[in-house]
């Protein structure tokens, strides 16, 4: 029975190999007979040794991972539009990897039934069939691509495996950005700027016959051996190297070597005699090896789409797990990561401003709340941003708080799409108590500030961990001057603060033993972030801003800060600092190995040493508490 | 409505087998029940003057929908209200296939059986259903119900700035969730909104403590 949901799932399916090479019946035929199943993030799709199931199935929204957990690898990456589970079906034989959802998602089961003759019918799919199963190809994320990373050879790493490189096909640039040879080198230089590429290739009657590069700018054209007037044909590289399609990363890199250039031209069968169909450039070699944080920033600035950054997110956990693996000090693993997180949402925001009809009426600046504000954000959790804008006359107030929004509501948006979750208390710029002029901030503040009752404490908490995203930074500062201001007006703001730092339950009971959650999914868990990560927070908050320090938002740097404002207490600072990194470094090691936010740990899990190591830090928290306890003199005045 | 009630022989056979269905007691595990999920477009917001145009409904077990066990129905009208017609873009004897109000009915009770219903803003739908009902000298539905309106404001933080609001509608819920709403206001492309809205919802509520079909329900 046709209905309305087959043909959507009809519309979806006939994009993607091998249903693209269907005709409409047996497309039709087949969608009225899907299942629609739903599987929520890290669930189980199949397990290894599991019987076959009736379906193979097509991710239509989220992602899925194929796992060996015996090695505990990912085999493969299944996006939007990908096929799984078919092989052991046609194979006939259980199942060989384990599938697991990666993000909350939405898949179609396929009845092999209905598809399975259908397939044998159609050439053109066996054909995709048999030529999927035959490359194995398309997985830049697997262990052996790991041990390249950094190329330091680690020791542990005995059972490497054959590399990768030498099969895995380089992805090129498809979007072909060329000029004819008598294009003037001005016009050929101002069209890279504008496409931030670093190359044109020189294209007549439809074949490439050289290339301008960056380089051939400098060598030639600012060394002053050509004016900018001459055309490109002067300065060109000529003639090109092409090479066919299916081009491997490592021939790529040799090629690139051998003929000591920097760009590949791809053409229809390699020869300089077709159309040139792409273009390889040693970035995109180095991208597909994924292992260079300033590629990756140079990659991210370079998307134009959302869901491109999606996918570089991708290659960001990659580098983080590596860093983990290699036992790089925190501090610079967050420094390098915040930075690339960073960059990804200012190319959020720049994207959205892009789809906006007109620019902003005002300057603007987009201010990161919370763990991401303190640059202590290392896994993907909830987004929590608010926005600034500059003062406007009344009459003007509501079209642009208008504007604002509707900026606001799509990057909020875009950020769900790469990976952040909604806050779910909506602290967000969509939320039209987050994004206010700000003369309008100032007041909330002061609001705040002058009358701290709990939540304006759990609020301004919140608040005065931020950092700048994206636009004006004297707007920020201009914030944080009040702020300052204003605490230094109602000193008993701080008490409150400093009381509402001593709020957070304690990691062990009366027998020093762990404290676990008591009911709900976490039983039997410990929550490493409010019980032993918050009152670090919590407190360096406090003191920082009793010190008038502004600019520090990150926990352990401000407890540097603060061993330097107070030698006295030097010893005590630089243990909270080691403890928060110790700390925040433990909560990311368990968030990637169940792929969370790594809050709760299963203290089963840890070993004696890891035990330890915690307990040392909950000493720490301790005694910050006290000094907090004592400084602000919190049990007299509230009690 | 005691007074009223007809003693169980005067009912029609279809009535007294969904009836039958609830004798037999449902399965305390959460993963076996089975949902459906359900939209009516009708000719406007009047329980008593108003009409269904149309149920969309589907079925949930075990969180898979299967495509084929999908419900869509057109009901025969003799009133029409052309102020709705744009919202809904059904007309009256349009090419669809339309059927009487009492076979729709006999087709639904058949095809709901005894499952969980789930309809975003329930009661609406369920008011339309049981006004047909009672028109046609039958008792109300008895299947459980479940409002995505209502169970979506328990997965919002209630905080001191940000109250939840108390509505919320399809399109926003849609929004939130990254659901594509191209077959808006369609009763079957509205039924799969809400159910996987349902499911989205449901995935976030099971990490809290007290998670049971009551909690959804209250």
């Amino acid at each position: 029975m046709k209905n309305l949901i087959s043909e959507r799932v009809a519309d979806f399916i006939k994009n993607f190999p091998p249903f693209n090479v269907l005709d409409t019946k047996s497309l039709y035929l087949l969608a009225e007979q899907v299942v629609i199943v739903y599987k929520e993030k890290n669930s189980i799709i199949f397990a290894v040794d599991e019987n076959q199931h009736s379906h193979f199935y097509l991710v239509h929204k989220g992602a899925v991972t194929l796992n060996n957990p015996t090695t505990n690898t990912i085999i493969d990456y299944c996006d939007e539009g990908d096929v799984f589970g078919l092989r052991p079906l046609i194979a006939n034989e259980n199942y060989k990897l384990e599938a697991r959802a990666h993000e909350e998602s939405i898949l179609y089961g396929i009845p092999i039934d209905v598809f399975r003759p259908m397939a044998k019918q159609n050439e053109e799919v066996s054909v995709f069939l048999m030529e999927s199963f035959a490359s194995n190809t398309r997985n830049p994320y697997s262990k052996n691509q790991k041990g390249q990373l950094y190329g330091i050879e680690d020791k542990k790493e005995t059972k490497k495996e054959i590399k990768i490189p030498d099969l895995q096909l380089a992805s090129y640039s498809k979007k072909l950005i060329s000029c004819s040879p008598r294009t003037t080198i001005q016009k050929a230089a101002e069209l890279m700027t504008q496409k931030h590429i670093g190359s044109v290739l020189v294209v007549s009657k439809g074949l490439a016959i050289g290339i301008i590069t960056d380089k051939d700018l400098r060598n030639k054209v600012i060394s002053g051996k050509q004016p900018i007037t001459a055309t490109v044909k002067s300065i060109m590289s000529s003639p090109v190297i092409t090479y066919p399609r299916k081009l491997t990363i490592t021939q790529a890199q040799m090629a690139m070597m051998k003929s000591s250039i920097s760009h590949l031209v791809i053409t229809e069968d390699g020869t300089t005699n077709t159309k040139p169909i792409g273009i390889l450039s040693k970035h995109d070699v180095m991208v597909s090896l994924g292992d260079n944080p300033a590629v990756l920033v140079k990659a991210i600035k370079r998307t134009q789409k959302i869901k491109q950054i999606k996918q570089l997110r991708k290659s960001v956990i990659v580098l983080l797990n590596g860093y983990l693996e290699q036992n790089i000090p925190l501090g610079l693993i967050a420094k390098i990561i915040s930075e690339l997180n960073d960059t990804c949402n200012k190319q959020v925001v720049e994207i959205s401003l892009a789809k906006m009809k007109s620019p902003p009426p005002v300057k603007f600046a987009w201010l990161a709340l919370g763990s991401q504000g303190r640059s202590e954000q290392l896994l993907h959790t909830d987004q929590d941003n608010a926005l600034v804008f500059e003062d406007v006359p009344d009459e003007d107030l509501p079209k642009t708080t208008t504007y604002f929004l509707n900026l606001s509501k799509k990057i909020t948006k875009g950020l769900n799409t790469i990976g952040y979750e909604y806050c779910p208390a909506d602290m967000m710029a969509s939320n039209p108590k987050w994004c206010l002029s700000i003369q309008e901030w100032k007041n909330k503040l002061s609001y705040w500030i002058g009358n701290p009752g709990p939540n304006e404490v759990l609020m301004s908490s919140i608040f005065f961990d931020y950092s700048l995203a994206f636009g004006e930074r004297s707007l920020l500062d201009n914030m944080s001057e009040h702020i300052f201001r204003t605490v230094e007006k109602y000193p008993i703001f701080l008490v409150h603060l400093a009381n509402g730092a001593l709020q957070s339950p304690s990691p062990t009971g009366f027998f020093r033993q762990f404290v676990v959650e008591q009911d709900g999914q976490h039983k039997d868990f410990f929550d490493l972030k409010s019980r032993a990560l918050r009152p670090l927070i919590d407190a360096a908050r406090v003191l920082i801003l009793s010190h008038s320090v502004k600019g520090i938002s990150n926990t352990w740097e401000r407890y540097e800060k603060l061993a330097e404002l107070e030698p006295n207490n030097n010893e005590l600072y630089l243990a909270c600092s080691y403890a928060t990194k110790a700390l925040l470094k433990f909560r990311t090691r368990q968030g990637l190995l169940h792929h969370d936010s790594g809050r709760f740990i299963e203290l089963e899990q840890l070993t004696k040493q890891e035990k330890m190591k915690l307990k040392r830090t909950f000493k720490v928290i301790k005694e910050i508490q006290e000094l907090i306890t004592l400084r602000f003199k919190v049990t007299n005045i509230l009690g | 409505m005691g007074l009223f009630k007809k003693s169980n022989t005067n009912l029609p056979e279809f009535w007294k087998i969904y009836e039958s269905q609830f004798k037999k007691p449902a399965s305390k595990n959460f993963d076996e029940l089975t949902f459906v999920v359900l939209d009516t477009e009708t000719t406007g917001f009047s329980f008593d003057e108003d009409r269904i145009l149309s149920i969309g409904a589907l079925k949930i077990k075990k969180e898979t929908v299967s495509v084929q066990e999908v419900f869509e129905i057109y009901l025969e009208q003799e009133k029409f209200n052309k102020d709705s017609v744009h919202v809904h873009g059904l007309l009256k004897h349009g090419q669809r296939v339309c059927i009487s109000e009492i076979s729709a009915l006999e087709k639904f009770l058949d095809y709901v059986e005894n499952s969980i219903i789930v309809a975003h803003h329930a009661g609406f739908d369920l008011g339309m259903l049981n006004s047909a009902l009672l028109r046609n000298g039958l008792p109300k539905l008895k299947n459980t119900v479940i409002d995505t309106g209502v169970i979506y404001r328990k997965t919002l933080i209630k905080s001191y700035l940000v109250q939840p609001k108390t509505n919320y509608t399809l399109d926003e819920l849609a929004e939130k969730f990254a659901i594509s709403k191209k077959d808006r206001h369609t009763a079957l492309g509205d039924a799969y909104i809400t159910a996987v809205a349902f499911l989205k919802i449901v995935s976030r509520l099971r990490e809290k403590k007290n998670f049971s079909l009551k909690m959804l329900m209250s």
